[in-house]
């Protein structure tokens, strides 16, 4: 395990999370002592183990393909943050 | 009246000794009396929980009643209760007002019960402690400087301190048992699939399961057959007959056969909670029960695959608060990916933060072969080390915790400490099995003690069997702490 202060700025990217070089370096030093727990996981043989995802490895169900939910746009949009002629907005995207 | 079990609240409520208005007030003045030293509660909101109540008193008058109509339940902020402020213990949701019910929430309302309001919790489910909420830590009510668990820490000492008749949690990797345990209450964390998902905010999918909290087996019996049951809107909600949990609660013990796991008995396993323990264990014997020693040998790996698996599905969770549909937006952004990344930084707290990290890192390019895949490999180890266990036994036993309720911001500085308090509770979670924690005696420092008991898949019925005939013969269950009067 080498997770790298880059590694972390990387990570936090990808996650969308805002980071301080301080707010860097702590989670770095945090993380690095998770993944020593962790890697105690790696050492295991788990040649021929199925993975296993649901206890009952059950499959996903399939439905009718029929109409369940109705328009309730302005109920949903009252929790928005901002909203306009039922669009919500956000910052430019397209120049 | 506020000893009193469900079924004798409801024969009270019945019977018009008290209304569900009464009882109700009972509880909202308590609450308005004890929450601001336990903070158990995020939201109450006495209008509404009244209406319900009117309304269970005139359903209470017709003959078609249910043994919870006009029971005051508190709910789990992790809920959506439609008109309900929903936070999740977060920031983030700090303003959510849920648009719709979960399927939980459903559930009670159907049968008349009353929403007393939304406990406290860990954000977004990830703590063990109740410290890392938004809305501030609850506190022990056997000991104010204890922390009572979590996550569902805040419906844990609501129920201890009597500010509700009963409550719900939810458990990922011990979030019910462990706060059960600590504050000296019962609770049951069905079989993974048992009690629908749906409106219950999403921390690691292939984990989380509520349940019941509550002061006896009984109480939880009678709390999950309401909350069970197949629900079409949560795709892993399985397709099965309805049951009565509380069809066993009377067996005689006479046969059963008592699995003990070495490894909840090994190293790190404190000498009081250990007594505590073993004198159940005795007491069970007593009853009939006989004791089998047995091996969970790959137990010891249950919190690294947790640790691997629980973040990789919160960060893909977590990925819908962007501060655009709903939810806390940052009050200042130049543009869109500025929006999110303040939006995230400021509206998560540290814990959550960190879990998503790990998920973000164990699913990225090159490593979820090393970590997602590998973590799901050894769950199927785990799971099978319980699959043969119950080959020689009807029911594990061993301690809900490694000891009694540590102090606020004992494990704070340091997250590896604080995930290692699980450790008894998580292998459960990842195998899909049925846990519960009763109360089990106390320990040297005067906190409770929890036994739990891991059920085979479903047998939840003989669980509360188990748990119930050991709560008519100890009178642990039944202890309140000090300063509450009731």
């Amino acid at each position: 395990m080498s997770l790298s202060i880059n590694d972390v700025y990387k990570v936090a990217r990808l996650a969308r999370l805002g980071m301080t070089e301080q707010e860097a370096q702590t989670a770095h030093a945090q993380l690095l002592n998770i993944f020593g727990l962790i890697a105690e996981m790696q050492a295991v043989d788990t040649n021929g183990i199925a993975p296993m995802s649901h206890a009952q490895d059950i499959s996903q169900r399939l439905r009718e393909d029929v109409v369940t939910e109705h328009n309730q746009r302005e109920l949903f949009q009252a929790a928005a943050p901002q909203v306009k002629e039922g669009l919500y907005l956000v910052p430019q995207v397209i120049e | 009246m506020l000893n009193s079990s469900l079924l004798q609240l409801g024969a009270a409520l019945r019977s018009k000794k008290i209304s569900s208005v009464e009882l109700t007030q009972l509880y909202l003045q308590r609450i308005t009396a004890l929450n601001s030293k336990l903070n158990a509660y995020i939201t109450v909101n006495e209008e509404m929980s009244l209406v319900q109540a009117r309304a269970a008193d005139v359903q209470l008058t017709q003959s078609k009643t249910h043994a919870l109509t006009g029971i005051p339940i508190a709910q789990k902020d992790i809920f959506c209760a439609r008109d309900w402020r929903t936070t999740c213990g977060s920031k983030m949701l700090s303003n959510f007002i849920a648009p719709y019910d979960a399927h939980v929430i459903e559930q009670f309302n159907s049968v008349g019960a009353v929403n007393l309001g939304k406990t406290n919790m860990d954000e977004f489910a990830m703590g063990s402690s109740n410290e890392t909420s938004y809305f501030g830590h609850v506190k022990n009510p056997w000991n104010n400087n204890a922390v009572p668990g979590g996550s569902s820490g805040g419906s844990a000492a609501a129920v201890s301190a009597h500010l509700c008749a009963a409550a719900t949690g939810t458990d990922t990797g011990g979030s019910i048992r462990q706060p059960a345990a600590l504050c000296g209450i019962s609770g049951l964390k069905p079989t993974y699939g048992v009690v629908s998902r749906y409106g219950m905010i999403a921390f690691a999918s292939s984990l989380d399961q509520a349940g019941p909290m509550a002061r006896s087996a009984e109480d939880l019996a009678l709390l999950l057959n309401v909350m069970a049951g197949f629900d079409e809107r949560d795709s892993t909600s399985l397709q099965r007959d309805t049951e009565d949990y509380t069809r066993d609660l009377n067996k005689p013990l006479n046969g059963l056969r008592i699995g003990l796991p070495k490894e909840f008995f090994a190293a790190g396993l404190s000498a009081d909670v250990a007594q505590a323990i073993e004198a159940s264990i005795a007491e069970y014997k007593k009853l009939g029960a006989s004791v089998v020693d047995i091996s969970l040998p790959n137990s010891h790996l249950s919190i690294p695959v947790y640790y691997v698996l629980a973040p990789a599905e919160a960060s893909s969770n977590l990925s819908r608060y962007d501060g655009v549909r709903y939810g806390y937006r940052t009050p200042e952004y130049t543009n869109l990916a500025d929006m999110y990344e303040k939006s995230r930084a400021q509206g998560f707290g540290e814990e959550v933060k960190r879990r998503i990290m790990i998920g973000t890192y164990v699913l990225s390019h090159g490593y979820y072969d090393a970590y997602y895949l590998q973590a799901q490999k050894i769950r199927r180890l785990i799971a099978q080390d319980f699959v043969e266990a119950f080959k020689q036994c009807d029911v594990i036993m061993g301690p809900t915790t490694p000891t009694t309720a540590f102090n606020l911001a004992e494990k704070n500085d340091d997250p590896v400490q604080m995930y290692l308090s699980d450790t008894y509770t998580i292998a459960v979670n990842l195998a899909g099995l049925p846990g519960m924690s009763i109360p089990a005696g106390f320990g040297s420092n005067g906190l409770p003690v929890g036994l739990q008991i891991i059920g085979n898949y479903f047998d939840e019925a003989r669980m509360l069997n188990v748990a119930h005939q050991y709560q008519q013969v100890t009178d642990w269950h039944t202890s309140t702490p000090q300063h509450i009067e009731v």
